[in-house]
């Protein structure tokens, strides 16, 4: 390729040692790759095909979409989309908001700020445990909630301090030329800071909506009602669970249900499947600023 | 609007005292605000960070109150302030517990195993992804090892029972091939290098960035002027880009360090029953099991608070550690 700049201190690589280098990368890729093509392709083939095929396809003979309409076609796995995708949708709202009002505020001189910065920090030294959380948790009345899954874990110490450092980056004279033009904070934040922070704000609503799309035990600890399990917990219930995690002997049957099991790994994985690339350019940004300015 | 006229140009206040400064050489006292004109004036950005405030105390501050009740001999549906005091026999029931001890080794042989082989996989990769001089395909490597760093745990581990199960694909090929079949998912004692395996496909990757943009902030002179002086291709490694990205890794093996005690417990939790608690129960899994589950609060609860403070005293002493060595550490020295 004739765009290639290499240094030319670096001189020619040797062949093997590129030989070595593309096939460490082919083996990386294919590691990654592999469990993604298995499940699309079980979740797309007939039952009929997934049988024939000893319980796994790796290239759909024939494409259906026959496990997609059984699950979403009511029933419990429905219900937990519905569910996660109500947490997911409420739970990014709250944290996003929550923390981009506090990152500008402790961003800005005041007289807390120092001690609502240490305040704020020192969380980071110490997690409450499991079961002091789980009382209050329970001593608010949450328990069996959806605002179980929600709240606690609602604001990010440390995505706060990414989007803090982004914010503090911003010139101050930008600020003040509001304040100038008799701007309050509020005005201020809205009108001029979050068009600015638009990349570093996507990066952490992704991190937020990731959280509460996967959160597992959660729900585990607090739901006990099955019309509000999460896609996690019912994954967990019958995919896990329900094969061959749990077989003792190794030459089992497969179980008939393959494809359908595999269509609800793919409802889980679709949503990040789509969210990531819109963000997946500012990503190395979001994660330094908080390494870097924290 | 009314436009208001400031008595004073703004900034003029900090200017004097710079002046001031200068001239006498003594710093002059900051200028006091009366607090009822502070709380007019920022009572806004109280407002903004007053949601933040009121999670962080319900949430971590009041339930880190509720650690006393390892002192107490808590029972449910009594209220907390009217369980009897304990003393500390939670902690001697919980130090005579074998279980306890077994998670405790459990724990910490797993950090090990993870700080050997997860640990320089990261590094590894960075430093093949920086070699890459086309840009395409490093656009590409890039945001395929990303990816699975977003999926569930309880995703990956269903990802590594059909691969690795004993219905799943790698064992239908051995059979195949007449050659004994393994599963590898229920067997206790392969059970931590499973973890680890998980550990390095879900998040080998992501951990790159980070190394990334350190060898990124390398400056290319430096490895001109070595070439110039005769260094071939490892001693320009050794010399160049080793001690640029060596304050990360000092830096990221501290904050590994200091979480010596958390080892991926959704991870874990997911295969417990698979394996047996002889392999897998971790702390944290103990607190679950022992405490929620077997209804033990109170040493639960002492449980838990032992890691935590364990925790600190590890993350304190390893940032110690890191100024001693001349690092930056996780906070700067103040």
């Amino acid at each position: 390729m004739s765009t290639v700049v290499r240094p030319v201190w670096a001189g020619k690589p040797q062949p093997v040692v590129l030989l070595l280098k593309a096939l460490a990368i082919l083996v990386a890729l294919t590691v990654v790759l592999f469990p993604f093509l298995m499940v699309i392709s079980t979740s797309l083939s007939s039952a009929a095909d997934v049988t024939a095929a000893g319980g796994y396809v790796l290239w759909p003979r024939s494409v259906t979409f026959e496990a997609y309409e059984q699950i979403l076609s009511g029933g419990l796995v429905t219900r937990a989309i519905l569910v996660t995708a109500a947490v997911t949708a409420v739970g990014t709202t709250i944290s996003v908001a929550s923390t981009v009002l506090a990152a500008w505020a402790l961003s800005r001189p005041s007289f807390f700020q120092r001690p609502v910065l240490m305040f704020v920090l020192l969380t980071f030294l110490f997690s409450p445990g499991m079961i002091p959380l789980y009382l209050m948790v329970k001593q608010l009345g949450l328990l069996d909630s959806l605002w179980s899954l929600i709240l606690p874990s609602a604001f990010s110490v440390f995505n706060m301090i990414v989007v803090r450092g982004f914010m503090m980056g911003i010139p101050q004279e930008l600020v003040d030329s509001a304040k100038i033009d008799g701007a309050g904070e509020l005005r201020i934040l809205l009108r001029i800071i979050l068009p600015l922070s638009r990349a570093v704000i996507a990066v952490v609503a992704l991190f937020y909506a990731v959280g509460y799309w996967n959160s597992f035990f959660n729900a585990m600890l607090y739901i006990d009602d099955t019309s509000k399990w999460t896609l996690q917990l019912v994954l967990r219930t019958y995919v896990l669970q329900g094969s061959s995690l749990v077989e003792a002997s190794t030459d089992s049957v497969t179980p008939p249900a393959q494809s359908i099991q595999m269509a609800v790994v793919m409802i889980a994985i679709i949503p990040i499947l789509c969210a990531y690339p819109l963000v997946q350019r500012h990503l190395t940004k979001g994660v330094l600023t908080g390494a870097v300015k924290g | 609007m009314t436009v208001r006229t400031p008595t004073r140009p703004p900034g003029t206040g900090v200017l004097r005292r710079a002046a001031a400064r200068r001239d006498t050489g003594a710093a002059i006292p900051r200028r006091t605000v009366p607090w009822a004109q502070r709380l007019r004036r920022d009572y806004p950005l109280a407002l903004m960070v007053a949601p933040a405030v009121i999670l962080l105390l319900l949430f971590v501050y009041v339930p880190l109150l509720g650690n006393v009740i390892a002192f107490m001999d808590y029972q449910p549906y009594i209220p907390i302030l009217q369980s009897p005091w304990a003393g500390l026999s939670n902690f001697t029931a919980l130090f005579t517990d074998a279980a306890f001890w077994a998670a405790v080794v459990n724990t910490l042989e797993i950090t090990a195993i993870q700080l050997v082989l997860f640990f320089p996989v990261p590094i590894a990769l960075a430093l093949l992804i920086h070699s890459l001089v086309w840009p395409w395909l490093r656009a590409v490597v890039q945001s395929v090892l990303y990816l699975p760093h977003f999926l569930s745990w309880v995703i990956v581990v269903g990802f590594f029972q059909q691969s690795l199960g004993s219905a799943g694909i790698i064992n239908r090929w051995l059979r195949e091939l007449d050659i004994h079949t393994i599963n590898i998912l229920a067997e206790p004692s392969t059970f931590k290098l499973l973890l680890s395996a998980q550990v390095i496909w879900k998040d080998a990757g992501w951990g790159t960035i980070i190394f990334l943009a350190a060898l990124a902030a390398i400056d290319d002179s430096l490895y001109e002027a070595a070439a110039i002086d005769g260094a071939g291709a490892w001693g320009r490694f050794w010399h160049v880009t080793l001690p640029g990205i060596r304050p990360i890794i000092v830096l990221l093996l501290i904050l590994r360090l200091g979480d010596a005690l958390s080892v991926g417990f959704e991870q874990i939790i997911l295969q417990r029953s698979a394996v047996g608690p002889g392999a897998a129960e971790v702390l944290d899994t103990y607190v679950y099991y022992h405490g929620v589950i077997d209804g033990n609060w109170s040493t639960g609860i002492a449980a838990g608070l032992i890691k935590g403070l364990v925790g600190l005293v590890l993350i304190l002493a390893a940032n110690k550690a890191a100024h001693m060595l001349g690092e930056q550490g996780v906070y700067a020295k103040s």
